[in-house]
């Protein structure tokens, strides 16, 4: 704990690496991940066949996959974003899928039969009522961003895992605690924002919290 | 000329061999409450939801008030006839206001026009206007399809299509949601069709019942001449046309009278139970039985017009059943 309070500016400056480097790598996977996960819900063919890819993608274990982008990267934060996008579009495709597939039928026939087209439908009632269920997918590919990101500082990328990396290299323990404490913080803090936000997202959309009357 | 006209439509579903709905023709009067009347896979909903395009017709022709439906983009086609399924399909994001002007925003009314069109809607489907701001959560199944119904009534279109829209709930609101729409029809004077598998329903619903087996019609006429007259057998066990009660259920008292003429002066003595000339004669019946078979007066505006007995009632039945109205 002595390092954490001494070296605070630092480890804060660290924390704020981290949080670039996250958010910036969620943000591009959402935007990756929506119409992907758009297409494949209406296309069930592509479904398996996408999922499967994305499966495969998520199974590289993130050290290789860091490296292996440094031939056409280079280091730095490119490979690291790169790769955290390419991690978090499985969880987010398919909670974009789940969400977006598992809507009552009957609300999707009764928008259709009031002359809703493709598009009014989607944005006027099928993402709605799938956010909750994808929200749920961005707090778990946060979490997981967090946590592989730590490894990202391997190739240069900053953040958070300079103290452990470090801390191993240097063999100072005080490092590697203050490293791993700061990882965590950061991680429940993003998980119980996110969820918070998930919470109402959820009752809104299911009409249980609006005031009667 | 008919507002609908449906010429040999027919409905093959991709993978099947039996078209769902085979070679379909008949002429809808605007104003006509038609009731399709089937058991489950004879079509009924198939026919239905063509009508929309919801489902493309196979082959043959539909037009609605002299317009092909396939001459104009189906939402455009869509969002000018009401929609009612049974699962109410209300937005539960949504609240009852926001669900009830989903088709005036599609249309670009106004904002003046949506609200005050929202506040006459609940007064016809008699939901207070405090419901407004509630999410459809938040209302019982029966309030939850009056929503559904004033949601598709909102563009005040002239066609409505109604899939089952009671077939999900009990009994007793049933009945009293079949009242309501009896009774804004008419005030509104919509074309209706109305899917069910329930014969009650349909009997009390229709003007015209279309009787549907395996994607055809097998008969489509007023529930009198096909409770008089089915055309097979299917359709004798389908409405159960031998239930003399069922029959009597769809005469009044009125046509009871009718033929039978004033007969005589009975000074009433004492306080009686006495019948509407519009009370139906199975409600009659049961009234007449229960005072011990005792002919009853039938009473309208303080003047007797005659007695109901069990032998008018007898009469009046082996008539109607051979001499059909038109």
């Amino acid at each position: 704990m002595r390092y954490l309070i001494d070296n605070f500016p630092y480890v804060l400056s660290l924390i704020g690496q981290h949080l670039v480097m996250s958010g910036l790598s969620l943000a591009i996977a959402l935007v990756i991940a929506l119409p992907i996960g758009i297409v494949c819900a209406r296309v069930a063919r592509l479904r398996n066949l996408v999922l499967g890819i994305l499966g495969v993608i998520y199974t590289i274990p993130s050290l290789s996959l860091f490296v292996l982008l440094i031939p056409f990267t280079g280091l730095g934060l490119r490979p690291a974003v790169i790769a955290l996008v390419a991690y978090a579009q499985l969880v987010l495709v398919r909670n974009v899928v789940v969400g977006l597939t598992g809507i009552d039928p009957a609300i999707v026939e009764a928008a259709r039969g009031m002359g809703m087209t493709a598009a009014q439908r989607l944005w006027r009632v099928e993402l709605p009522l799938a956010l909750p269920i994808i929200l749920a997918g961005v707090r778990v590919a946060m979490l997981s961003i967090i946590a592989i990101g730590t490894i990202a500082a391997f190739i240069n990328a900053g953040g958070l895992g300079l103290l452990l990396f470090d801390g191993v290299r240097s063999s100072n323990p005080e490092k590697i605690i203050a490293g791993a404490v700061a990882v965590s913080a950061l991680a429940i803090s993003a998980n119980g924002i996110l969820w918070l936000i998930e919470q109402r997202v959820f009752q809104a959309t299911r009409g249980v919290t609006g005031t009667k009357n | 000329m008919a507002f609908i006209i449906a010429d040999r439509l027919t409905k093959t579903f991709p993978g099947e061999t039996r078209p769902a709905v085979d070679q379909v023709s008949f002429e809808i009067k605007q104003g006509e409450f038609v009731v399709l009347l089937g058991p489950s896979g004879c079509g009924k909903t198939t026919l239905l939801k063509m009508i929309n395009r919801l489902y493309e017709p196979t082959s043959g022709r539909l037009l609605i008030d002299g317009v092909d439906v396939r001459s104009m983009p189906a939402t455009a086609l869509r969002r000018r006839i009401g929609y009612v399924i049974q699962q109410t399909g209300l937005f539960p994001h949504l609240r009852v206001e926001q669900n009830i002007a989903v088709v005036p925003q599609l249309l670009r009314w106004d904002r003046a026009r949506i609200e005050a069109r929202i506040d006459e809607l609940l007064d016809l489907v008699e939901l207070p206007r405090s419901y407004r701001r509630r999410y459809p959560r938040q209302l019982s199944g029966g309030e939850q399809q009056r929503v559904g119904l004033a949601r598709a009534l909102a563009a005040d279109p002239s066609l409505m299509l109604m899939d089952e829209p009671f077939g999900a709930l009990d009994a007793i609101t049933r009945a009293r949601l079949q009242e309501e729409l009896l009774r804004i029809q008419q005030r509104l004077h919509k074309t209706i069709l109305f899917v069910t598998h329930d014969v009650d329903e349909a009997l009390r619903l229709a003007d015209r019942l279309l009787i549907m087996r395996a994607g055809r019609i097998v008969q489509f006429d007023t529930p009198l001449a096909v409770l008089a007259e089915p055309a097979d057998d299917f359709v004798r066990d389908l409405l159960g046309a031998d239930d003399v009660l069922r029959r009597l259920s769809l005469l009044t008292v009125a046509d009871a009278l009718a033929s039978d003429g004033m007969n005589g002066d009975h000074t009433a003595h004492g306080i009686q139970e006495t019948l509407n000339p519009g009370d139906n004669l199975r409600e009659a019946l049961i009234r007449v039985l229960r005072s011990g078979g005792q002919p009853l007066p039938v009473v309208e505006n303080g003047r007797q017009l005659g007695r109901i007995s069990p032998d008018i009632i007898a009469s009046a039945l082996t008539r109607k059943t051979h001499a059909l109205p038109d």
